[in-house]
């Protein structure tokens, strides 16, 4: 065996011949380095980092790489700065940051504005006894079997922020049979919240003479109590609705029927706002009570409870889980799997 | 018929292996003196003695207060002399199988031949029926194996009813989240929630819902913008016509110092102004002159109380008062002592 002195860098511990192979290939590989750097690099062209054994160099090398990256990419910019500065006003205009939203996959289904057919089908689908102002909103909102205390707490909480909402303990009744008795006593909308280990996170909206039945995950659910910076409790006012980014036909029928939740005319006195706003594919709801402080500005002030809403299914008809007509499914394999497609 | 031994069982040890459905009697070989092997079979009263209190039954559930047995042909699921199917040479049971039940019977005359030791006997649906079919099978048997047949039986078909009731119930159904996907989701919301910007959305909703008057007359802002907005026009479209009216003004200099001084009758002016029509404050967003006559022209159609001429003049006052500020802005001198 072989010693080597305590210079060395293993402190001159005895290796065995295996080691000394490495230590010596070791050796070479960075005298070769040493030498590429200084004649410039000389790695045959299909080297890659990942075949460095040795992690320590392997990680040197790497950082290196990275530096220089980093500094071609500045070098780039300046240069590409004095050009803009040089050219002025002839420059041309800045390029827009690609956002998931720039990049939306086109959908087929987008409504256009002036689409005729559209205003045709929603002129006489479910929801024109309401948008005729045929009939007023009445809510029926209840949750699944036992509910626990958050979501007793949150579904009293949505009674105060929809007008004429009623809450009601399930007691084990299958829906099937209170659908009948909801139409009986007059109610357009049943709303279930479900629950699981404590926590809503399901949510059944179902239109009530014959309309369509939504299935939403909720998340995150804040209480009022959970809100920073709130303010006081929302009166009996009727509230306004704001619905963005709903842009496809999915996205009309569901903007239609949360629009719906509410009555026809909003007491502007009361100045409070419930928002449902449309981001890939998530709705967000929000109660707000706001002031114009001018024409300019306006100061909004958040009340009320806040959840997120994703839609699972669309059924035709009232809740039928086994026989019912489903017109949209959220399928995770085919809708998820592109990052830049929406159904909303 | 019961076997006794006749022969002394000398130190032996002996562990009934019972598999499960099938009572294995080990043939025993046991020497005596003599060397000459006697196969015997054990009496029931024998394996009692043997795995009911003594040693161990792979059947049996020993708990605080009660041995429970784990044996599938047990008739009634205690561990007792009177219930043990091992340690009874006759014995009968009810099991059900998919909603049947059926009468099992082991009888000591099969109990050399394990394969053929449990008779199955099916039963009619009919619970009378049934009953009567447990009686006529188990004739001549102990009193104690027909009455818990009978009771077990009833208890069988008492929750099988209780299963079709309940499956025409309400099921509920258990939906499995996976981990991963929630995650995947999650974080999907948080970025959506960050790209939503919802404070600024909600603002300039409102905000576009007051330029477009939705709110009627409740806020003042209204003439502000609209005069501001006026500006805007005046500034972009008519600066020839703002070089003409400067040379026309200069000849009503003097009528222009009424009109600053009219800077307390304006707020008349804004008070009926406001009160003439709600519907005027709607039409802020038409702020060119043309459109505002326009715009007279619809809330007189709309049944406004007739204050227009006033309107327009006010309007047309409003204007002059703007102009005086682009005055103003050429001849700050002459002006900026009489606003």
């Amino acid at each position: 065996c072989i010693y080597f002195r305590s210079s060395s860098p293993l402190g001159g511990k005895r290796l065995s011949p295996k080691h000394k192979r490495h230590f010596l290939a070791a050796e070479k590989a960075e005298g070769g380095q040493a030498d590429s750097s200084s004649q410039g690099a000389a790695f045959p062209p299909t080297f890659s980092l990942s075949e460095v054994k040795n992690k320590q160099r392997r990680h040197l090398m790497f950082m290196k790489l990275k530096q220089e990256k980093r500094k071609q990419k500045m070098q780039l910019k300046k240069k590409r700065r004095k050009e803009r500065e040089a050219l002025g006003d002839k420059a041309p205009p800045k390029e827009v940051p690609k956002t998931i939203e720039n990049q939306r996959v086109y959908d087929e289904t987008t409504v256009d504005p002036e689409d005729e057919e559209v205003a045709f089908d929603e002129g006489t689908d479910e929801f024109s006894a309401y948008f005729n102002r045929l009939t007023n909103p009445k809510v029926l909102i209840t949750t699944s079997d036992r509910p626990r205390g958050r979501t007793v707490r949150f579904c009293e909480q949505l009674a105060t922020v929809i007008p004429d909402a009623h809450v009601y303990y399930r007691r084990g009744l299958a829906l099937k049979r209170i659908i009948p008795q909801c139409v009986a006593r007059g109610f357009t909308y049943l709303m279930v919240i479900n629950e699981d280990r404590k926590v809503p996170n399901g949510m059944v909206l179902c239109h009530l003479p014959d309309g369509p039945t939504a299935h939403f995950k909720v998340s995150s659910v804040r209480l009022r109590k959970e809100m920073k910076r709130r303010g006081k409790d929302p009166t009996m006012h009727s509230p306004e609705v704001i619905l963005n980014n709903f842009s496809t036909r999915l996205g009309h029928t569901i903007g239609r029927l949360f629009a719906a939740l509410f009555p026809h005319d909003p007491q502007f006195v009361g100045r409070q706002v419930a928002t449902f706003h449309n981001q890939r594919d998530f709705v967000f709801f929000r109660f707000h009570r706001y002031i114009f402080k001018n024409e300019k500005k306006v100061g909004i002030q958040e009340l009320g409870p806040r959840f997120t809403l994703k839609l699972r299914s669309l059924q035709k008809g009232t809740f039928d889980s086994k026989f019912g007509e489903y017109e949209w499914v959220l399928k995770r394999h085919e809708m998820d799997a592109c990052r830049r497609k929406f159904q909303l | 018929m019961r076997f006794t031994p006749q022969v002394l069982i000398f130190g032996a040890r002996c562990h009934v292996h019972l598999l499960s459905g099938t009572c294995f009697q080990q043939l025993i070989l046991v020497c005596v003196c003599v060397c000459v092997c006697v196969c015997v079979c054990v009496s029931p009263q024998v394996i009692w003695d043997i795995i009911g209190n003594k040693q161990f039954c792979s059947f049996k559930v020993k708990t605080k207060s009660q041995n429970f047995c784990r044996n599938e042909f047990n008739l009634t699921g205690l561990c007792n002399r009177s219930a043990c199917p091992l340690a009874n040479s006759q014995y009968a049971t009810i099991r059900e199988e998919k909603g049947q039940c059926f009468l099992y019977m082991k009888v000591i005359e099969r109990a050399a031949f394990p394969a053929k030791m449990w008779e199955k006997v099916k039963l009619s649906k009919n619970y009378e029926k049934a009953l009567e079919q447990i009686d006529e099978n188990l004739i001549y048997w102990p009193r104690f194996i027909r009455h818990k047949c009978k009771q077990r039986f009833t208890k069988i078909t008492q929750y099988l009813i209780r299963m079709r009731k309940l499956v025409l119930k309400r099921q509920r159904k258990l939906v499995p989240l996976s981990r991963k996907v929630e995650r995947r989701e999650k974080r999907k919301e948080e970025k959506a929630l960050i790209a939503a910007q919802l404070d600024n959305a909600i603002e300039k909703e409102l905000l576009e819902r007051l330029k477009q008057g939705t709110y009627g007359d409740i806020y003042n802002f209204p003439v502000h913008a609209f005069d501001k907005a006026l500006e805007q026009q005046d500034e972009e479209s008519e600066s020839e016509s703002e070089a003409e009216e400067e040379e026309e003004e200069d000849d009503e200099d003097v009528g222009r110092r009424e009109f600053v001084a009219e800077d307390e009758v304006e707020e008349s002016d804004l008070s009926d102004f406001e009160e003439s029509s709600e519907e005027e404050e709607e039409e802020e967003e038409e702020m060119e002159v043309e459109t505002k006559a326009k715009a007279k022209a619809k809330a007189k159609a709309s049944g406004s109380k007739g204050k227009s001429p006033a309107g327009g003049s006010a309007a047309r006052r409003k204007r002059a008062y703007v102009e005086i500020e682009y005055e103003q802005e050429t001849q700050p001198a002459a002006k900026s002592t009489a606003t």
